[in-house]
């Protein structure tokens, strides 16, 4: 690849981060506190590209007064492949020093398009069930906020349910957010991701369903349940973690959120 | 080969012509008649995949897919800002430090300049992917490559940020930051010290870098900036890939047959650490929810993650060479084993 292509390549990549840092975009993939060094990793790049560009445009300037840069090249596809071999000099002034790109930069096109075009989701269903239940006992259990039902992190639920027997939970209407997965025998689950840097290390917390089950569930839909706790628990067949339990009285669909992940183990 | 890939599907008469003489001018590196510059490769790959990506959309649609695309893009996503934070720290080294003030920074005894330069890695606020680049600027600035190996290894594992992670993955267990910390730092002086006795200069070929001579200062900055970005970035993609098959594919539960031996736990979780390339910023958490393994197992895999993943061998191959990772990156791994053993024998 030469330095023209090179350049073309930072600057979409450049770009691609920081279209995804600046849209809600990045969140599917990293925390949200790496934001900023998205963004500005996204404007360095493009920098890198434009100054490229520059210096090779100035480069070309100067070399064209020399009429040996010209020499023996121009015929192929004519003052394109001039500038186009960017170490041209290089090549000319002393042939032992030609420092060829290497070929493994042209694999950079590839998270450009994954980006770009596909933009895949959050983590889902798929990773959620072929994980081990991540919940770990929570450090205090601090009293409830008001409201009936009361808002709680699917997260912050399941520490209280499972470690704490439900006791802080004092008998009240709750309402989680998370996702459906239905594991092989068709166990239905609530799922929210924990992350703590990007997605490659995120692990799934999960909530086991009971009461009133919504008779159709599809796997990765996002799902509010209000309802209470239950002393039901199972383990997770894969890391043998526990999974406390969720009885349903009502279940209504709503959006993804906008940060996908509960990142509530960062602070 | 992405150039014989890349050519349009049917142009018309010229299109075997075009191939053939690709083939040709790949072998013999030297091309002649028609002419591909990269540029319109470049161009013709980014209309193509535009016009297909109908398909190429259907084709990731299947939850593996997704999945494994998700994480191949959270790695390069997350990686990218700390390999462009230490190759704007290489440049600087590059450019505007001389080389006499290493020369002063260092004691001139590579024997002391080891264990000086791996303290000097707790400085490096960042997580691996920044470490490389850096310390191949180290390299060609004329220190010690003992001294820079040791800095290599040390600044992803004993800067503040990845301990004070590791604080609050571990909570009440300090001694799992000091053990951390002593055994990250054991294997980066052992590994420099070993190369000093060991090390042939002749191993280190670093492929050339774009030489900087008759550049202007800005000139110079940015073009080792683009060189590094392009051939550290093209490797990081390589080790996504690879973290990505794992994560998807993979199933997880393989993992629970090994935790019961203390000796094979110790090794899963060693191989574990190089399979997943985690960054060094976010691996506790995960080793913190590995709890069916002891705490020596789980300390293996937060030394040896820093210092040796798939992501870093690919990048540690693009800095220094190929015959350089091969030999350096299994040493390190037996180093990182024993010194974590060693450590959690005696403080955990």
């Amino acid at each position: 690849m030469n330095r023209q292509a090179q350049a073309v390549v930072l600057f979409l990549v450049g770009g691609a981060m920081t279209h995804a840092g600046s849209t809600d975009l990045y969140l599917r993939y990293v925390k949200a506190g790496l934001q900023p060094m998205v963004v500005g990793a996204g404007v360095v790049l493009m920098t890198a590209a434009l100054a490229t560009a520059w210096y090779e445009w100035k480069h070309s300037k100067s070399a064209s007064g020399k009429e040996v840069h010209a020499e023996g090249h121009g015929t192929g596809t004519g003052a394109g492949h001039g500038i186009g071999t960017g170490t041209g000099t290089d090549v000319h002034d002393q042939e032992v020093h030609v420092h060829r790109e290497p070929r493994v930069s042209w694999l950079l096109v590839l998270p450009l398009f994954a980006l770009i075009l596909v933009a895949p989701p959050a983590l889902g269903s798929y990773s959620a069930l072929r994980t081990g239940t991540a919940l770990q006992a929570p450090l205090a259990y601090p009293p409830l906020p008001s409201g009936d039902p009361v808002r709680l992190s699917l997260v912050d639920y399941a520490g209280r349910a499972a470690y704490d027997h439900g006791r802080s939970l004092g008998g009240r209407r709750i309402a989680i957010t998370g996702f459906v997965a239905l594991d092989g025998k068709g166990t239905p689950y609530l799922v929210r991701m924990a992350l703590n840097c990007c997605a490659a290390d995120a692990q799934p917390v999960k909530v086991g369903l009971t009461g009133r089950i919504p008779p159709v569930l599809q796997p990765d839909t996002w799902l509010e349940l209000t309802g209470t706790y239950t002393g039901r628990r199972t383990k997770d067949p894969v890391n043998k973690g526990i999974i406390p339990f969720f009885d349903i009285t009502e279940a209504k669909p709503v959006p993804v959120p906008r940060d996908p992940y509960d990142e509530s183990w960062n602070n | 080969m992405s150039i014989t890939k890349a050519a349009p599907p049917g142009p018309g008469p010229s299109d075997t012509e075009v191939r053939g003489d690709e083939a040709n001018g790949g072998a013999t590196g030297e091309r002649q008649g028609w002419q591909f510059s990269s540029p319109l490769v470049l161009t013709m790959l980014l209309i193509l995949v535009v016009a297909l990506q109908g398909p190429i959309r259907r084709a990731v649609s299947e939850p593996v897919m997704q999945s494994w695309m998700t994480v191949f893009v959270a790695v390069v996503v997350q990686a990218l800002p700390f390999l462009v934070l230490g190759v704007l720290l290489s440049a600087m080294l590059a450019v505007f430090v001389p080389p006499s003030f290493f020369v002063r920074a260092l004691p001139s005894r590579p024997a002391l300049a080891v264990p000086v330069a791996g303290m000097a890695g707790a400085v490096l606020p960042g997580c691996e992917c920044a470490s490389v680049p850096v310390a191949g600027a180290l390299v060609r600035r004329g220190v010690a490559p003992a001294a820079a190996l040791a800095f290599l290894l040390s600044a992803p594992a004993i800067n503040p940020i990845v301990l004070t992670a590791t604080a609050i993955a571990f909570p009440g267990r300090p001694e799992m930051v000091v053990a951390r910390f002593v055994a990250s730092l054991l294997v980066a002086c052992v590994m420099g010290w070993l190369w000093q006795r060991l090390g042939r200069t002749d191993w280190l070929r670093p492929p050339a870098h774009p030489s900087d001579e008759g550049l202007g200062k800005g000139a110079a900055f940015w073009n080792s900036v683009r060189h590094d970005v392009m051939h550290a970035g093209g490797f990081l993609v390589v080790g996504a890939m690879a973290a990505a098959t794992l994560k998807s594919v993979v199933p997880a539960s393989w993992l629970g047959l090994a935790a019961d031996n203390p000796v094979v736990s110790v090794l899963a979780l060693a191989v574990l650490a190089v399979l997943l390339s985690i960054c060094s910023e976010a691996d506790a958490f995960v080793a913190a929810s590995l709890t069916q393994f002891s705490l020596t197992a789980r300390l293996a895999f937060l030394v040896v993650g820093p210092m040796i993943d798939l992501k870093l061998f690919a990048m540690q191959t693009a800095t220094f060479g190929r015959g350089f990772a091969l030999r350096f990156a299994p040493a390190t791994f037996v180093m990182a084993i024993a010194s974590a053993v060693l450590v959690g024998a005696v403080l955990l």
